[in-house]
């Protein structure tokens, strides 16, 4: 209602006149068009090709709560950690390196099941997962390799611990290298699932991602697996050095295809909360790390290896917060309506895709 | 047992929600809370774990010369279901098996086996299958599957009072639509449509429905993508990822591993 009409500004016998107005106007018409009579709130939501239905959105949000993000982190690096640990110990490399893989990847082994399994709805039926094995899921093989990692894992840390306790002996070997080659075999696609996962789904900043999520997660993963093996004191081996420098390039390219892919679909990874947390997680993972390892190289004694811990703390922290910041994105981008109604969003798609290669 | 489906005329629909109040009464769906939306006289809001059937309100600016004496305003209604899809990504991503296709065709969550882990939530186009919070488990439109079972049509056509929603086989459906559409386009509504994305990745849905004007407006997406189309790019990224970690890793350590 526009203040010069508003009923308050009107001496009586103004407001008198313009209640005679009305019903003469709605005498004559039939119907009143008199615009001051607009209620507050309007004009009202119209539903409409622009608008949707009134701006509701039409996908639900993912309904994980906190674990999942977490469980995304933990897998990643102890999934990375037995790859790690398993090269490192065929290729004879030094053995407090692979025993301290062994642990991570064994840790990570106990604290993802409880993760994922306080997620459920219903964690007392977290068995019907064993049900089927579907290859259509990501979950299901996501539920499989875990299952196969856990095991690997758990094996080669135990072996680890009976043959450091007891020495070493035949049974603990087999267990050792069985444990070891599962570890390894399953800890390939474990780091890195995790991005399918999110990537086969309806959300459109995931499955616009689909193709980029598990180079990125494997990536992170690997980070952080490095990180923490320096921070426990391995700050001096050059193959994790090269592996950090490997993972922190990656990340940069990654964070700059973030920032440089023009998609409405990918507006969640640059804009508003989880637009922030993508970049701090990105340039934490990336640019960062990758600075201090190149300054550790050219520094001496402990000058370089107070650099790499410090790269190692940024990496972790980094790999934390992109798999947060990818959660979040995905909740922001269920919530805008006007993705999943576009008309020819394969045809824009395409548009995009040839024109992303034609830039390339 | 043959192919069954729903078809839901939003011409016929007068809004009246009867089918709202029949799933719910017939399913024991729990209220979904009272609340003004402020969207016409829409106050249920969207399909979700306690709403199996939605009437939308849809208050839209008429197009002049298409049938109908609206004035400023044209007020049309269509209630909402799962669309029980051909290639369901719901079906699909459930990894404990519990959602299964019937020997209706109908997509059904048997609730004694899923164990809530909310994959479905994200892998449905039409944003129908939620989790309930209170319950744990995701929930949706069953079809009606133990009605079905024994001979009787869902609560929500038996209830509706107009026919607006049909029950049937499926391709004896798509025929009547074709038939209904053809009524209407002779009667002048020639922005009437059949809305069943058979030419999408979902290959059709076993709940079409007839709406005036854009389907948008009814929150119907015009290109609904069953997320396993992303599988493939997705399964080779993680391949590609996995060979350079341990290809990495291999000449990392092999080059630099020896030196503590």
């Amino acid at each position: 209602m526009s203040d010069a009409l508003s009923a308050r500004n009107l001496s009586v016998e103004q407001r008198e006149r313009r209640l005679d107005e009305i019903r003469r106007e709605a005498e004559s018409r039939g119907t009143l068009r008199i615009v001051s009579e607009r209620p507050s709130g309007a004009p009202f939501p119209r539903a409409s090709s622009e608008n949707g239905y009134y701006g509701t959105p039409l996908l639900k949000q993912p309904p994980w709560t906190w674990e999942i993000p977490l469980y995304f982190f933990v897998g990643g690096a102890a999934g990375a950690s037995a790859v790690i640990g398993s090269i490192a110990h065929y290729t004879g490399a030094d053995r407090e390196l692979v025993r301290h893989a062994r642990w991570i990847a064994a840790a990570g082994s106990v604290i993802s099941p409880p993760l994922l399994i306080s997620d459920l709805g219903r964690p007392e039926r977290f068995l019907a997962m064993l049900r089927v094995f579907k290859p259509q899921s990501a979950m299901s093989v996501g539920v499989w390799t875990l299952l196969g990692f856990s095991g690997g894992a758990a094996a080669a840390a135990f072996a680890q611990f009976l043959s450091d306790r007891y020495g070493p002996s035949l049974p603990v070997r087999v267990l050792e290298n069985a444990g070891q080659a599962a570890s390894l075999a399953f800890g390939l696609p474990f780091s890195n699932y995790t991005g399918v996962l999110i990537g086969a789904t309806a959300i459109p900043v995931w499955n616009q991602s689909a193709a980029d999520l598990p180079l990125h997660f494997a990536a992170s993963g690997l980070g952080a697996a490095v990180g923490i093996l320096e921070l426990m004191g391995h700050n001096k081996n050059r193959a994790l050095q090269a592996l950090g420098l490997g993972a922190a390039i990656f990340e940069t390219w990654e964070g700059l295809r973030i920032e440089t892919r023009n998609r409405e679909e990918l507006e969640p990874l640059k804009r508003g909360l989880s637009g922030f947390v993508t970049r701090a997680g990105g340039v934490l993972s990336g640019p960062i790390p990758g600075m201090l390892r190149v300054a550790s190289l050219f520094a001496g004694g402990r000058r370089s290896r107070k650099l790499r811990s410090l790269a190692a703390a940024s990496s972790v922290a980094g790999s934390l917060l992109t798999r947060i910041a990818w959660i979040q994105a995905g909740h922001v981008s269920a919530r805008n309506w006007r993705l999943p109604l576009r008309e020819d969003a394969e045809q824009l798609r395409e548009d995009h895709r040839q024109s992303e290669l034609a830039a390339d | 047992m043959s192919i069954t489906a729903f078809l839901t005329d939003s011409t016929l629909c007068i809004g009246c929600k009867a089918c709202e109040v029949a799933c719910k009464e017939w399913n024991g769906v729990s209220d979904d809370g009272f609340e003004w939306s402020g969207y016409s006289y829409d106050n249920t809001g969207a399909l979700g774990a306690s709403t199996w059937r939605h009437v939308k309100f849809v208050e839209s600016t008429p197009v002049p010369g298409l049938g109908g004496n609206a004035g400023d305003m044209s007020w049309a209604f269509s209630s909402d279901v799962c669309k029980h899809c051909e290639k369901a990504g719901c079906l699909e991503a459930c990894p404990t098996g519990s959602i299964v296709r019937t020997e209706f065709g109908s997509v059904f969550i048997q609730p004694d086996v899923c164990n809530g882990c909310g994959y479905c939530v994200s892998s449905c186009p039409f944003g129908v299958v939620e989790r309930n919070p209170s319950d744990g488990r995701a929930f949706k439109c069953t079809f009606c599957y133990d009605r079905q079972k024994v001979g009787l049509e869902p609560a929500c056509a038996k209830a509706c009072p107009t026919e607006s929603i049909k029950f049937g086989e499926i391709d004896d459906l798509r025929r009547k639509a074709q038939e209904r559409l053809d009524v209407l386009h002779s009667r002048g509504m020639h922005d009437a449509a059949i809305y069943d994305p058979l030419d999408s990745s979902v290959a059709g849905t076993h709940a079409m429905f007839i709406v005036r004007g854009d389907a948008r407006a009814y929150n119907l997406p015009p290109k609904p993508e069953v997320p396993t189309v992303y599988l493939k790019k997705a399964w080779t990224s993680s391949g590609i990822a996995a060979g350079l970690l341990l290809g990495g890793t291999l000449l990392a350590f092999l080059a630099g591993g020896q030196e503590k």
